[in-house]
């Protein structure tokens, strides 16, 4: 692992600034007054009690959710109601989300065409190339022609991620990509996480694998009540944990 | 103590006991399985067994060669005995005709069966998208049934050629370019119509180029200003060029190159023509504005929102005949003074909006019961709108539905006999009451239904089953 660390470096590149963020739904205040900033090639692992607002904060960098105050801006680009800025954001960011939401009527290799295809306006021919390329990256290049259905639960989250880099994105999010898994198939998610890790990618995770955390991270991120309680590297995170909010999460996750 | 135990020798599969397959098996779990199932089955079969016996002499008694209903049951009373119950076919063998065209001119027939005939040239392409032998069976029977029909119907020698030359190059296109065919889809409703009604070729020319200046305009204003208010220019500029330009242009064309054919009035179109005229013209344009109008009731913008919901259930809420009457009656006041709006142009309308209706909910059904994260990761790819709906949303949205979608056709189609009320020859009422109304064919009854029925059934039949056939190709969530 140590050889691995020394590759992955972090420019000092601003990614992604977000500033005094803050969110409601209807009353309830899901994101308090967040402000984070993440480095080009930085590799964060964001963890907390459900309902603390971990995913909500990465869905807010690709506007998936709008926040109400605060700014963020991604790679340069503040998200506002402009939808051509909403469309240029998401067409750099790639998402991996919990229940890899494949489109169930597309084969593997359409899939990871479709967005290239559509929205970089790349030829069809380029296309699949580029998808193939990602399928033998995420090792499964024999199921391009097969439907989602017919895939178990760790290729097709190994799909979905090869769906997201088939647009190049600069970032990628991972919204607790292992939590529906079967525990025989989460080492092959994680170990592809851990390979784009090592490639340099500017990656936000949110993920309770602290295996994971500790391997790749550059920092770890503790949320609760829709709040930053805690951030450190990922050894000082877990050794010496500060918040007693955060010993009491670690206490609980890592007791058994 | 445990037990243990480790087999040593692994067992070969062996067939199952003769009571455990095959039709005793099948007879036992779904005709015998309790005495309750036993006698329900006993009763079934004496039941059919009683309708066999009643209704069997009838139809073993049919008489096909006769002149009159009074002829007919004289030949029974001979042959099979005073009293003797028969069917009297023989009026469908003399009228057959009228439930099929109505007062079209015979011998101008082969011009709605040549409309007929390609109207499967042009389905194919879309019911049987990119199945290269799917498209080249049904051209090569489109080609088999117009060589048969039109020699029948003994067509003028020139447009049969040329029929049968276009469908032989369609065919010849399927092999090639099977993707290609779809223009023959576009093209063929001017077709259809200038065959069907007649006229000057440069009215359905003039209807196409109006078409054309909506997608040109769409196309044209979309990258500056958007393609919804775009698509709402063109069919402005559209509209202003069928009112007011299309008829004088062509007019002017007309006179200057005269191409055309003997034209036929709306009120000699009756029985299955018209049927099939308004049931497959209005399940064509239902399907893309329910998809529209199931959208628009999903939108975020207010006043879109408003407007789709209130048409949806105004229109849902109103009995189909009231809106029928409005075709006849009302939408008359509502048209600039001079525009004779034809009858049947006017009930396609109205049908449409109707079975539009309908559809709406139907497709919105197929909306809502997608996940949100397929709406997510179209989204978080960076896809916009339209082409989220396009690529990801309606295809499987409109596969949840197809049940439903084909159910709503199978409806509309029927309701098409409806139009009897507003004075229209439906094959049901309108042209059954024609035949009956003949002194020679006074007092015949079942005769003339049956044989409506039975078409009717073939067509919708036909429609139920293309629909599950779909549903088998489109699965693929679990092969």
């Amino acid at each position: 692992m140590a050889e691995a660390h020394a590759m992955m470096q972090v420019s000092d590149e601003v990614a992604v600034q977000i500033s005094q963020m803050n969110k409601w739904y209807g009353q309830f205040h899901v994101l308090r007054d967040i402000n984070l900033t993440v480095m080009k090639g930085e590799r964060i692992v964001i963890c907390g009690p459900s309902g603390s607002g971990k995913s909500t904060l990465i869905r807010c960098i690709n506007r998936l959710e709008e926040h109400q105050s605060g700014r963020i801006v991604v790679d340069g680009t503040e998200l506002t109601n402009d939808l051509k800025n909403i469309d240029k954001v998401r067409s750099e960011v790639g998402m991996v989300f919990q229940h890899f939401n494949l489109f169930p009527h597309l084969t593997i290799l359409e899939n990871c065409t479709l967005a290239p295809i559509w929205v970089r306006k790349v030829p069809k021919r380029e296309a699949e190339e580029t998808a193939m390329h990602f399928l033998h990256k995420v090792k499964i290049p024999e199921q391009a022609n097969k439907y989602p259905g017919q895939l178990s639960g760790g290729q097709q989250q190994r799909v979905a991620i090869a769906r997201s880099l088939c647009m190049r994105p600069r970032i990628m999010l991972f919204d607790e990509p292992t939590s529906a898994l079967d525990p025989e198939m989460i080492k092959e998610v994680l170990d592809t996480m851990i390979q784009l890790a090592e490639e340099g990618m500017t990656m936000l995770c949110v993920t309770h694998e602290m295996g994971f955390a500790q391997a790749v991270a550059n920092r770890v991120i503790f949320m609760d009540q829709g709040q930053i309680v805690e951030q450190n590297a990922p050894k000082e995170f877990f050794s010496n944990p500060q918040s007693d909010r955060t010993k009491l999460f670690l206490s609980q996750i890592l007791g058994h | 103590m445990t037990e243990v135990f480790v087999r040593m020798q692994m067992l070969q599969p062996e067939p199952p006991p003769a009571r455990e397959s095959g039709l005793p098996k099948w007879l036992r779990e779904n005709l015998f399985s309790g005495w309750l199932n036993s006698s329900l089955t006993v009763l079934g079969l004496l039941a059919v067994g009683w309708i066999l016996y009643a209704s069997l002499p009838w139809w073993l008694h049919s008489v096909w060669h006769a002149s009159s209903l009074g002829e007919c049951r004289k030949i029974i009373a001979e042959t099979w005995g005073e009293g003797a119950t028969g069917a009297c076919w023989a009026v469908v063998r003399e009228r057959w005709y009228q439930w099929i065209f109505g007062f079209y001119a015979p011998a101008l027939w082969w011009r709605p069966i040549l409309a007929f005939g390609l109207l499967f040239a042009a389905l194919g392409p879309v019911l049987f998208a990119g199945q290269k032998k799917a498209l080249s069976v049904i051209l090569g029977a489109v080609l088999a049934y117009l060589v048969v029909t039109l020699w029948l119907a003994s067509a003028p020698t020139v447009p049969v050629l040329l029929a049968l030359a276009l469908v032989a190059g369609l065919l010849v296109l399927a092999q090639v370019a099977p993707g290609k065919l779809i223009w023959v889809t576009l093209l063929y409703p001017f077709l259809c119509f200038w065959l069907l009604w007649g006229g000057s070729i440069w009215t359905p020319i003039g209807g196409l180029l109006g078409f054309i200046i909506l997608v040109a305009v769409t196309i044209g204003l979309s990258r500056v200003i958007g393609p919804a208010v775009s698509a709402g220019i063109g069919l402005v500029v559209a509209v202003l060029w069928w009112l007011y330009l299309s008829g004088p242009v062509m007019g002017g064309l007309q006179s200057v190159l005269p191409l055309g054919i003997a034209s036929v009035n709306s009120d000699q179109f009756g029985g299955f023509l018209l049927a099939i005229t308004i049931g497959v013209t209005a399940i064509g344009c239902s399907l893309p504005m329910g998809i529209l109008l199931a959208l628009g009731r999903q939108s975020d913008m207010l006043i879109v929102k408003t407007l789709c919901v209130g048409f949806i259930e105004f229109i849902r809420g109103v009995p189909l005949i009231t809106l029928l009457f409005t075709a006849s009656l009302l939408l008359q006041y509502f048209l600039p003074p001079g525009t004779n709006f034809d009858i049947i142009l006017r009930v396609i309308i109205l049908v449409t909006l109707f079975a539009a209706a309908y559809l709406a909910e139907v497709i919105r059904g197929g909306l809502a019961a997608l996940p949100r994260g397929q709406y997510e990761a179209a989204d978080a790819l960076g896809l916009d709108y339209w082409q989220a709906q396009r690529l990801i949303i309606l295809p499987q949205a409109l596969k949840i539905s197809i049940p439903a979608i084909v159910s709503t056709f199978i409806g509309l189609f029927k309701d098409t006999t409806l139009v009897a009320f507003v004075g229209l020859m439906d094959p049901l009422k309108g042209i059954t009451q024609i035949v009956r109304a003949d002194i020679n064919w006074k007092g015949i009854y079942w005769e003339p239904y049956i044989y409506v029925g039975a078409i009717f059934f073939l067509i919708c039949f036909s429609m139920a089953r293309y629909s599950m056939a779909l549903e088998r190709r489109l699965k693929t969530d679990h092969r």
